[in-house]
């Protein structure tokens, strides 16, 4: 792809920062900030940018577990999995929203609606168990409560 | 500007922000704050406020976590007659009624108040240094927190903030070694190495060029103390990293945080904002020719990157891998340059020591562990939160008193102390100190101040599983003893949770300890065995239950248990049909229900939702049985 096909969002990322390698992980944070996702083509334009091979950028991507490689749900359900919530029952939540949405951890819905995550520990841990939802931070939670906030969403 | 005048501007702010009289409305509005429902108050207080009038009249700030997180949303009410209360569990609802009688009347609502602050008592409301909670902390790192406005630099200076680091310019840098090395602080990042003793390999290295890092990676399943602070008052890590980078001669910081932070994130940009201005950073800060700048790194979601040569790899684009050491960061490190990397915490007691002196700090603590530590209590405690205590306080004093006991008159089992790398400490050793060696004697670690508490419902095994399924997936894969090491430790373990245990597992599991601690490049691998032998040494018995009589005595291992509903004390309410996911449960109304074992996925829900006892949990009849 060259760059006069390519999103320019992407390209507008990549003018903000200079060849050095050390710009790397922050580059792929901004363009899955504005992709939603780090697309081939896109880690095939960082790499280009770098002077870094497709191999080596796709092997930093993928040691990170914030990188995905498809795209997002249009929302994004992320259940903390940290020992606080885990000894105060964040596995029965992933379960259940598990089963209402009929996804594994990882995948997103058919319809592109929900993208189901676990995270490590989101630091909330006095209001265990804590469910992120694009970003609000839902404490005190359980399954019945979860489901709500999904279903309140559009 | 000179600090004289920069410290008279702050002063004149803060003297207005918070003089007796000025009526202001303070809402902990950190990420704990914020999901327990801190923003809708806080828009509740907006509309309330315009809606009297008085939205020119009341300052509505938001302030940093307090550390009392289990009351939250907390609100502090400052009324025009200068008394201050603080509000626990505040909901929109409540606004109306806290607008109208706290701040206008001069009324506070004594049934929503968690303590007076300030000014005249009020009946039946503890004042806010009494409560139990509270009573026996004192805080250094947390100086500020939940009393400052983080996002506002003059709050911070007039509480005399960068005072340590203006008294530091001043001294030769070989002399804030020294006074570091008095201080007796020690690293708070887990490992307790003496802060100012790293400082001076970093100082001697030699190199045109170094750095110097904030390692905020708090990684730590169950701990949050980093955030708190650098929600709460970013400027006291700031000044502790720019103090570290003169004494061993940096002229550039770097501050790794966590993704998953993205408040704190905020709030460090906005206070180097507000460092840039005030030409506290940049180029000849303070007109003492010293030159430092500070820049944001942000993590990826990778737990081995709190490890210091694996956080080095990731700020250079790399993997975060581990590597081997020597060379030591403070030979070669960020870039092949002397690096020196300390943890949130210590950087926030750099800052106070550098204030007020190492003989100051050095009269907290113990003989060998000086100062204070913050721990982030949690699980089934009364109060969680983020408490700091002088060092050597017993254990029991924080889970009893200030962290309240243990929920529903439950017995207290275990503390877990130091995550994934460190052990669960029983009842019988909770009269230890809490300092690095007594720690350590009982098998577990200070680590970054994690505490996660457990009750009699909590399976040892289980937990000890939980620890080994994050360490195996969170393994880099560098080495072979932690990369199969936790594989095997897990899958035995699983088995073990599952019925599928031999007896000759319990040995097995200790062989492989050692030699996943022995064997393993980094601190992730040597230290990932410390939940299983720490279990094994204390509750040895709960694993030779789920072996040899596949039962789970804590009744949480869903293979090994059962749930059947008591006739005598179901009232037929029906809670627990709304809320079976599998829809096991039938009855008719108001006559006792039964559950079907068949199709019961053994979550719980029924038996955590019952008002009434009724269901209770058994072995299985028919225990699943090794292959």
């Amino acid at each position: 792809m060259t760059t006069a096909t390519m999103s320019p969002d992407v390209q507008g990322v990549l003018s903000g920062y200079d060849e050095r390698r050390q710009n790397l992980i922050p580059i792929l944070q901004d363009v899955q900030d504005v992709l939603g996702y780090l697309s081939e083509d896109a880690v095939s334009r960082v790499a280009d940018h770098l002077g870094l091979s497709e191999n080596d950028v796709f092997g930093v991507a993928t040691f990170y577990t914030q990188f995905r490689f498809t795209p997002p749900g249009r929302h994004c359900i992320k259940v903390c999995q940290g020992t606080a919530c885990h000894v105060r029952g964040s596995g029965l939540i992933v379960e259940e929203l598990e089963r209402r949405l009929g996804v594994a951890p990882g995948e997103t819905t058919e319809d592109l609606k929900f993208s189901l995550e676990r995270v490590a520990c989101y630091g909330s841990c006095a209001l265990a168990p804590v469910v992120v939802i694009d970003d609000d931070v839902h404490g005190r939670m359980n399954a019945r409560k979860a489901e709500k906030l999904i279903e309140e969403l559009d | 500007m000179d600090f004289e005048a920069l410290k008279t501007d702050a002063q004149n702010a803060w003297d207005e922000f918070s003089r007796p009289g000025r009526p202001r409305v303070l809402i902990g509005a950190a990420t704990c704050g914020r999901a327990a429902g801190a923003l809708d108050v806080l828009e509740a207080f907006r509309t309330q406020l315009a809606e009297h009038g008085l939205e020119g009249e009341v300052a509505l700030t938001e302030i940093g976590c307090i550390g009392l997180c289990y009351a939250e949303p907390l609100v502090e009410i400052a009324g025009p007659d200068g008394r201050r209360v603080l509000y626990q569990s505040v909901k929109p609802a409540n606004v109306k009624m806290l607008v109208e009688s706290h701040l206008i009347k001069c009324e506070p609502v004594t049934k929503k108040a968690l303590a007076v602050m300030e000014g005249d008592a009020l009946d039946g409301v503890p004042r806010f240094n009494e409560l139990p909670v509270v009573a026996h902390q004192v805080r250094i790192v947390m100086r500020n927190c939940g009393v400052v406005d983080p996002t506002n630099i003059d709050h911070y200076l007039a509480r005399g903030g960068y005072g340590g680091l203006s008294r530091a310019l001043s001294m030769k840098p070989e002399d804030v070694i020294e006074e570091m090395i008095a201080s007796g602080l020690r690293g708070r990042g887990g490992a307790g190495f003496p802060t100012g003793r790293k400082w001076s390999f970093a100082r001697r290295a030699e190199g045109d060029e170094k750095y110097v890092i904030c390692n905020a990676d708090e990684g730590d399943p169950g701990a949050f103390m980093d955030r708190s602070v650098l929600e709460g008052d970013p400027h006291a890590m700031l000044e502790g990293l720019m103090i570290a980078g003169y004494a061993i001669g940096a002229k550039t910081g770097y501050v790794y945080i966590r993704a998953e932070y993205p408040l704190a994130i905020e709030r460090l940009k906005i206070a180097l904002a507000r460092l840039k201005e005030r030409g506290l950073l940049g180029s000849n800060i303070l007109g003492t020719g010293f030159d430092f700048e500070i820049f944001i790194k942000k993590g990826a979601g990778a737990f081995v990157c709190g490890e210091e040569t694996a956080l080095i790899a990731s700020i250079e684009g790399k993997r975060g891998m581990p590597r081997p050491r020597p060379p030591f960061p403070a030979q070669s490190g960020l870039f092949g340059k002397p690096t020196n990397i300390n943890n949130v915490e210590t950087l926030a007691s750099v800052s106070a020591i550098m204030e007020k002196g190492a003989d100051w700090y050095a009269k907290f603590g113990t003989e060998k562990s000086k100062g204070t530590k913050t721990f982030a209590l949690a699980g089934k405690i009364n109060h969680t939160g983020l408490i700091e205590v002088p060092m050597g306080i017993p254990l029991r004093t924080i889970i009893e008193e200030i962290g309240g006991g243990v929920p529903d008159g439950k017995a207290f089992k275990a503390v877990q102390t130091g995550g994934p790398s460190g052990g669960c400490i029983p009842a019988q050793h909770l009269d230890i100190p809490v300092d690095y060696e007594h720690l350590a004697e009982v098998g577990s670690i200070m680590g970054s101040g994690g505490m996660v508490v457990m009750d009699e419902e909590s399976c040892m095994v289980d937990v000890a599983r939980y620890f080994l399924s994050f360490t195996e997936s969170e393994s880099c894969g560098k080495c072979t003893p932690c990369r199969m090491g936790t594989q095997h430790l897990l899958q035995m373990l699983t088995d073990i949770t599952e019925g599928r245990g031999r007896p000759e597992d319990i040995e097995k599991l200790k062989r492989v300890s050692e030699a996943v601690a022995q064997g393993s490049l980094c601190g992730l691998g040597q230290t990932s065995p410390n939940p299983v032998i720490t279990t094994l040494r204390y509750f040895e018995d709960e694993y030779r239950a789920h072996i040899e009589r596949h039962e789970c005595p804590a009744g949480v291992c869903r293979e090994l248990i059962e749930f059947e509903i008591d006739p005598e004390k179901c009232t037929g309410c029906g809670v627990c049909v709304v809320y079976c996911p599998v829809n096991a449960i039938t009855g008719d109304k108001k006559q006792p229900h039964v559950i079907d074992t068949a199709a019961c996925i053994e979550c719980g829900s029924c038996r955590s939702v019952c008002r009434y006892e009724a269901v209770l949990v058994h072995g299985r009849s028919e225990p699943a049985l090794a292959e």
